[in-house]
């Protein structure tokens, strides 16, 4: 079976523990206006590869991954946009003892597909796009509705969660919207750490590049202050 | 032999004759814990400090050198007793009469010092300049007597370059240890019985040298114990306690930089030494940690005020002043015990009481054995310093024991057993472009080498220029080592380092060290001409100026095994052909990948290459991809780098790895976790050498712009550590646009 890739990182450190091999799908369903990887929406653009290419590339890795408590993350794009090809690589990656992270924002109908590969994955790493829904149609083109449906599965399947909440100024640092957020966080039993991830245009290039218009041109990253205030909100 | 300051150390064979290591392995404790232990700053070593760093910011306002001793010819005593504040100097001993104050050595050229005072608007005086000119010959002058017509086109094309043939060769390291053990008194003695072992019924050259090399080293032991005097201190007889084998080891030390102006004057392995002189004080309750860690900082106080005078155009090859006295710390024994001790802790801390620095070189001898709390403590001081670097203790260990240390920044040797013939290096990516051009110079246009027949087609053909590459390099090998045998000659007969050889044993292992640069662009044009084509675009004489490259080609640094191994085969070659040639003294030839800072200066000197890098662009330094063609994050080029086989290579292979913080974690404790596993992943195969910097681009282009803000911001270069704003704004350009590992 062959899968579609944007690019690897041979050393991840913060999407999951330890050292990780990151490997970038290509393929998003979103239009996230602040997207920074612009460049992986395309479907059918990348690099084609199969699961014993990557693996074979993932072993030569091993004693870095081994000796940091690492492992394999997998994000995008949208990696479940190919959610059988990530299946397919998580099990193997499980029979040779490598830890498995999914780094998604779930916002794909929750099929049979992807609760399949639920079962071969040690960790999911969830990007909230927005708690409220129409700010979130707004902001992505879509309803959180798969989204928050994820999050609740992940819960009562028992799968550990890292969330995510990208901060962009007007845009998701609402008080009252960070409250809700915080609530609903709560409703789940699976969280292990929130993390505010401040917004940056150092993806705006690539826009560009695509000969489309960047909307959040004149929004500028939150301010350390501004961090500090949604991370209070979030309790982290 | 006994004496009484030999109290309560283990006895063995070190007694009976010079065995440091000995010593050592009877004596040490193996130190496993953290760093909690380790005691801050004194007053009086902040007080002695900030004197330090007003000095510097005098040296700096001053254009960079501070002053210069222009009328005396350095000697081990030629200078007296100097101080920077005598009160408060725990450890005394300057290499002049005042600090910075640089002196001259025109032992190594007489030329090489007359430019460098005109740099500054100073004049040898006429007493020098009469001796080295008209009675006394240098080795620079005699290597120029010697070189062939061959010799000095390679090396004026810069095919050839950083030869020591116009300054000190260094890279010897003296066993300073030797002074505190054992006492000069014991020493001169040895070498009087070694020398006496050199009668022989009939007298060849070779003994003839040895024995007048033998007479030389013991006058210098005599001369250093008057060095020792000036200062108020008996050095006949072994230190008995730790401040005093420090005092004897810094004496040791500077000695050799008083008579040496090498290109780099490195320490040794002495800190674990040094731990069983303060082990013994503690437990005779004769010291406290604060006192201890001040004899340390004040010992590292001085070793960072080391200076030589040397030409601006030494500085664009080595930029930043370096001096390379690199220190190596830890490692493991051979029979399993770790070699870190306490003071190994205490040397790495002075970059925090006194904050970091360039100078000591500070190496840690890296092993996966070596204890957590020891990595922990190496990885924190990495990552808020940037002035470590690593190399591969598992690794070398096998090829040169448990007392081996690094002179410069990746020469391994025995201490006081073995020496190197510096050699520079060969510029690979220029001996690619004479393969192209028949040997004519591809900016000149000029025939260089003999007449070889050039690449006439359109496109570049892998196994025509292969072929072609593989007979030039036989002409630059040949050439090369000519000239490396010349210089060495020279260098033994009219700069002689006699006292850094009287702490040496008799029998010593010599290896002439070659060198390669440009690496990475060689294995990237044959990748280029294997997987995508290459177009030639000549001039109006045929001579090949530019390349066009059609299509993509995997990239060194990527871990791709289809161009990783071109630069394996290349290393091989390019060591087989040295191998080959003979060597003066029979020297072992070994080859280094390594550039220093100078693979700015030789890609200003190289034209367009295959690879499509422009002319005039910097090289990659050391074993580094080109800037930028690194796509695939750290741990590929690491991986790609430990490829490169040390067996071809002894001299050692440099890597230099820059991060930001954020990339390396999100906290303190995830960053040092993973620049340990980083570290343990990288040396578990083989791997070499690592300098790690950790920083932000921005604080980088920060200091460029306010210099004076960064005083003491250091980084890693290829093999050493610099002061940022000390370097030309050439090369901290060329630092900002490296590859530095970040994620967006």
């Amino acid at each position: 079976m062959v899968g579609r890739i944007h690019s690897i990182e041979t050393f991840g450190t913060v999407d999951g523990p330890g050292i990780r091999f990151v490997i970038f799908m290509q393929g998003c369903t979103l239009r996230c206006k602040y997207c920074h990887n612009r460049d992986t929406w395309e479907i059918n653009s990348g690099k084609s590869t199969t699961v014993p290419e990557l693996i074979k590339q993932i072993e030569k890795y091993r004693a870095y991954i081994d000796n940091s408590g690492g492992g394999v993350t997998v994000s995008g794009g949208e990696p479940l946009v190919q959610a059988e090809f990530v299946t397919e690589l998580f099990k193997e990656l499980k029979s040779i003892g490598i830890h498995t992270a999914l780094d998604t924002s779930g916002s794909l109908p929750l099929s049979n597909q992807i609760k399949e590969l639920l079962k071969y994955t040690d960790l999911v790493i969830l990007d909230i796009k927005h708690i409220d829904n129409e700010k979130a149609i707004k902001l992505t083109g879509f309803s959180n509705k798969n989204n928050l449906e994820f999050a609740n599965y992940l819960s009562n399947v028992g799968i550990p969660v890292w969330i995510r909440q990208v901060l962009i100024p007007g845009f998701t640092d609402d008080k009252f919207d960070l409250q809700k957020l915080k609530k609903f966080i709560d409703s789940l039993n699976n969280v292990e750490k929130v993390e505010i991830l401040p917004y940056h245009d150092l993806g705006k290039f690539k826009w560009k590049e695509f000969g489309d218009k960047y909307e959040l041109e004149n929004v500028a990253p939150p301010t350390q202050e501004e961090i500090k205030k949604a991370e209070n909100i979030l309790e982290i | 032999m006994e004496f009484k300051e030999w109290k309560n150390f283990k006895p063995g064979s070190w007694m009976q004759e010079v065995d440091v290591r000995d010593f050592i392995q009877k004596n040490y404790t193996p130190y496993e814990g953290d760093s909690s232990f380790l005691a801050n700053a004194t007053e009086k070593t902040k007080k002695l400090w900030k004197t330090v760093l007003d000095l510097y910011k005098e040296e700096r306002d001053a254009g960079g050198v501070l002053d210069i001793s222009e009328d005396v010819a350095s000697t081990i005593s030629s200078h007296d007793a100097g101080y920077i504040n005598k009160d408060l100097e725990e450890i005394v001993g300057l290499q002049t009469d005042a600090p910075l104050k640089r002196a001259i050595m025109p032992a190594g050229g007489i030329r090489i010092v007359e430019k460098s005072c005109e740099a500054y608007n100073r004049k040898v005086s006429d007493k020098i300049d009469d001796i080295y000119h008209n009675h006394r010959r240098t080795h620079n002058d005699g290597v120029f007597m010697a070189y062939t017509p061959e010799i000095r086109a390679a090396r004026s094309s810069h095919l050839i370059t950083g030869l020591p043939d116009g300054y000190g060769r260094g890279r010897i390291i003296g066993d300073y240890r030797r002074v505190a053990l054992y006492g000069v008194d014991f020493l001169i003695q040895e070498k009087k019985k070694d020398l006496s072992h050199l009668e022989f019924s009939n007298i060849n050259e070779e003994i003839i040298r040895q024995r007048e090399e033998h007479s030389d080293q013991i006058l210098a032991l005599e001369e250093l114990k008057v060095m020792a005097q000036k200062y108020g201190f008996d050095i006949s007889k072994p230190a008995s306690n730790a401040k005093e084998a420090v005092q004897w080891t810094y004496f040791g030390y500077l000695g050799a930089i008083k008579e040496q102006n090498g290109a780099a004057m490195s320490l040794g392995r002495t800190a674990s030494f040094l731990d069983i002189y303060f082990e013994r004080d503690f437990k005779n309750g004769a010291i406290t940690e604060e006192q201890a860690q001040e004899i340390m900082d004040h010992f590292v106080m001085k070793l960072r005020m080391v200076r030589f005078l040397r030409t601006p155009e030494y500085d664009e090859l080595f930029s930043g002043d370096p001096v390379w006295v690199t220190e190596s710390i830890g490692g493991m024994g051979i029979d399993g015990r770790t070699l870190v001790t306490r003071n190994s802790f205490r040397i790495l801390h002075t970059l925090e009481t006194l904050g970091s620095a360039p100078e000591p070189n500070l190496t840690v001898l890296w092993s996966t054995s070596l204890p957590k709390g020891f990595k922990d403590y190496c990885a924190k001081l990495s990552i808020k310093t940037s002035s470590i670097q690593y190399e591969n203790d598992d690794l070398m260990r096998k090829y040169w024991g448990d007392d081996y240390g690094i002179a410069c920044c990746v020469s391994a040797m025995r201490i006081g057993k073995q020496m190197q013939f510096f050699g520079a290096r060969a510029n690979l990516a220029k001996t690619l472009l004479y393969a192209i051009n028949g040997g004519r110079d591809e900016k000149s246009g000029k025939q260089i080498t003999s007449k070889m027949v050039p690449v006439t087609s359109e496109y570049l053909d892998y196994d025509e220029v292969w072929e072609k590459f593989d007979n030039m390099c036989d002409w630059v090998a040949r050439v090369y080592m000519n000239a490396l045998n010349i210089i060495h000659y020279m260098h033994d007969k009219y700069c002689y380092e006699k006292l850094e050889m009287a702490l040496h044993d008799q029998e010593i292992f010599r290896t002439m060290a070659c060198g390669i640069a440009g690496l990475s662009i060689v294995a990237d044009s044959f990748s280029a001409m294997k997987y995508a084509k290459v177009k030639v675009i000549r001039d109006e004489t045929g001579l090949a100026i530019d390349y066009k490259i059609e299509g993509d080609y995997p990239k060194y640094g990527n871990d791709d095994d289809r161009v990783d191994s071109i630069a394996v085969e290349i290393v091989k070659m390019f060591m087989n052909k040295l191998k080959k040639q003979p060597t003066y003294r029979n020297s072992k030839p070994t080859m280094s990948i390594l550039t220093i800072t100078s693979n700015v200066v030789y890609g200003k000197a190289t034209g367009a290459t295959p690879d499509g890098r422009e002319s005039g662009k910097p090289f990659g330094p050391g074993a580094n991809p080109i800037h930028g063609r690194d796509t695939h994050g750290a741990l590929a080029v690491l991986n790609t780098i430990s490829k490169l086989p040390y067996k071809y290579a002894e001299d050692g292979i440099s890597y230099t790895f820059a991060i930001v913080p954020s990339a390396l974690g999100n906290n303190e404790k995830t960053r040092i976790n993973n620049l340990t596993s980083l570290l343990d992943g990288y040396f578990a195969k083989f791997s070499h050498h690592i300098n790690v910097n950790v920083f932000d681009r921005a604080l980088l282009e920060d200091a460029m712009e306010h210099p004076e803000k960064y005083p003491q911001l250091t980084i890693r270069v290829s093999g050493y550590a610099v002061n940022f704003i000390k370097l030309t704004r050439e090369q901290q350009l060329d630092v900002i646009n490296r590859t530095i590992h970040e994620r967006i």
